[in-house]
């Protein structure tokens, strides 16, 4: 069941919209930020309340790589795979991610801490390499400063 | 040394990264365009024809001329309603950091964009839509947004003029493919982003299937001041025919990575030696990709080349976003073209078999021969695949894209890959 304060953010979001199913994605991040991830049922439950398949809803949550329909840690760690940091030390970053968290991509540490992802450009070339940890921005990053950074996430 | 030339985007940022905020938007001659529009009864058409004037073309990477394009919007009372326009904030272009900035630091001025585009094109409603990653800009743009509803700029009769405006920001759920124009609009009607097959375009068949324009966030600052002090000053501004000030960009191994609005035209050596000081101590330059993932290799040979839509085109490469990727001689270029392709080939949309089943196959073929297992006909497979991903094969500029660094660094760096593929190895690892 969607919580009440679900409802009522989702239908904030509704009013910008002419039809109802454009509040789709808004209301999957809306679960999203109270949950943590999308369950089945709540993809259900989304679908039903704005009047669509759950089949919809469920292609639409697999499709963008920020709704989680499996659930992930209590922070996630996103690190940018792409170009300008890759030359920048990108494999490096990743190495030391994969030692201090014992974790691959698309894993959650045993203590439910973290979630490690790989992501597209953060927009943060000039600064790179930079991952992103829940809503916060990493940036020039070396193992002494990934390790600082991971600290603050208990 | 301060250059003498007008920075009309950046000029009211601090050198430290706060906001530029209502009040000293305000001082510094901010919503003064939406006043001159709206109090003197300019009309929709003389908007869209300045802007004509000015030669602003999209700072998203494609260059189309702004001003054409809001030409291209149905109008008069027999127009179905609503009309939108759309500001594309997804800036997801890798090697691209542009957009952040105008955004994190100046919202106000992009607001006011936004309202004198709108009206331009007769809009009722606007959406910015905003990659969900950049969440400063999405808690500032939220902020500025809240603050022009308070002062009326946004609602409904802007200055008694009877032109309202509703303005939303959107955040997204997540990938590439939704700064495509028209995946972006599939995204905001809340469906997955699957780009449209075209004709018909956005202007006549948009958002909801309604009209609708959309435009970068870097083109939709550059409005007001075309308002505000003419289309002639803007054209002036750039050094070339492409009128204006642009925002270029460098990362890779150089001295100073960073941003800087220079104008138009200013040279690819000047802004990769004197704005970004030159490559590091111990490395040398080979290559850059001027402005993104999606354009292809530049190098030594050009770089007195203007930073300019034209110049670029004709050297067969793109100026893109103008954030250029530098490729140094102690980096691989094989390894940098897998790192590009596998991110194509991962962001894929998944519609266009040339996309879901060429850049998968390219991505192999890369990612063996980086790792030792190349076969003396991969170069051959990598050419016949880049033609595949041409322009009119696919449903948007995804593949084509893709193909831009590919077939550069083939033309290029061709030595390298032939090396990997005889040596079996990298020689850089």
């Amino acid at each position: 069941m969607l919580t009440a304060e679900e409802l009522r953010e989702i239908e904030a979001e509704a009013e910008h919209y002419p039809k109802r199913e454009a509040v789709c994605i808004d209301a999957l991040k809306i679960v999203q930020r109270h949950r943590g991830w999308v369950s089945d049922e709540s993809v259900h439950d989304i679908a039903e309340h704005l009047g669509m398949s759950a089949t919809d809803v469920d292609s639409v949550a697999t499709f963008y790589n920020l709704i989680f329909r499996k659930p992930v840690g209590r922070h996630v760690v996103m690190v940018c795979d792409s170009v300008s940091c890759w030359i920048m030390g990108y494999e490096r970053v990743r190495a030391h991610l994969r030692e201090q968290l014992g974790i691959e991509y698309g894993q959650t540490t045993s203590d439910d801490r973290f979630t490690m992802l790989p992501i597209v450009c953060l927009g943060c070339c000039d600064h790179a390499p930079a991952m992103m940890v829940d809503s916060d921005l990493h940036s020039d990053l070396d193992p002494k400063k990934i390790d600082s950074a991971l600290e603050k996430y208990k | 040394m301060k250059d003498s030339f007008d920075r009309p985007l950046t000029e009211r940022m601090h050198p430290d990264p706060s906001i530029v905020d209502l009040q000293a938007y305000e001082l510094a001659a901010g919503y003064q365009a939406i006043r001159k529009v709206l109090r003197t009864g300019m009309t929709p058409m003389a908007v869209t024809e300045e802007v004509k004037e000015s030669n602003l073309r999209g700072r998203g990477g494609a260059g189309f001329p702004t001003g054409l394009k809001w030409s291209f919007v149905p109008r008069g009372k027999d127009v179905p309603n609503p009309t939108y326009l759309v500001v594309n904030g997804d800036e997801m272009e890798p090697g691209t950091f542009k957009d952040r900035l105008l955004m994190e630091r100046d919202p106000h001025q992009l607001i006011e964009g936004a309202i004198v585009a709108a009206y331009a094109i007769e809009a009722d409603i606007a959406y910015i839509f905003l990659r969900g990653e950049y969440t400063l800009a999405a808690e500032r743009l939220a902020r500025a947004i809240a603050e022009a509803y308070e002062r009326h700029y946004l609602g409904k009769n802007i200055f008694g003029s009877g032109y309202s405006l509703e303005l939303y920001l959107h955040l997204s759920g997540g990938r590439y493919i939704c700064g495509d124009e028209t995946g972006l609009l599939d995204a905001l009607e809340g469906k997955r982003a699957n780009p449209r097959s075209k004709p018909p375009f956005p202007p006549s068949v948009g958002l909801f299937g309604k009209p609708t324009i959309v435009n970068n966030v870097e083109t939709i600052c550059c409005v007001p001041h075309i308002i505000n002090q003419g289309a002639t000053w803007f054209r002036g501004l750039g050094r070339t025919k492409d009128g204006g000030t642009k925002l270029f960009g460098v990362s890779g191994k150089v001295k100073r990575p960073g941003l800087w609005e220079l104008p138009m035209g200013t040279t690819v050596r000047e802004v990769l030696e004197e704005h970004a000081g030159g490559m590091l101590d111990g490395v040398k330059f080979r290559g850059l990709l001027p402005g993104g993932a999606s354009t292809d290799f530049i190098v030594e040979e050009h770089l007195d080349l203007p930073m300019d839509f034209t110049a670029l085109d004709k050297a067969g490469s793109r100026m893109g976003t103008g954030t250029m990727i530098v490729l140094d001689d102690r980096t691989c270029p094989v390894g940098m073209t897998w790192n590009l392709t596998h991110f194509f080939a991962r962001e894929s949309c998944g519609f266009c078999t040339p996309c879901w089943s060429g850049l998968g196959w390219a991505d192999r073929i890369l990612k063996a021969m980086e790792q030792g297992r190349g076969n003396p006909g991969d170069l051959d497979k990598l050419e016949f695949q880049t033609k595949m991903w041409a322009p009119g094969h696919t449903f948007c500029a995804l593949a084509p894209g893709a193909a831009e660094p590919v077939q550069s660094a083939l033309k290029y760096f061709r030595g390298d890959f032939e090396r990997h593929i005889r040596e079996h190895r990298c020689p850089w690892s």
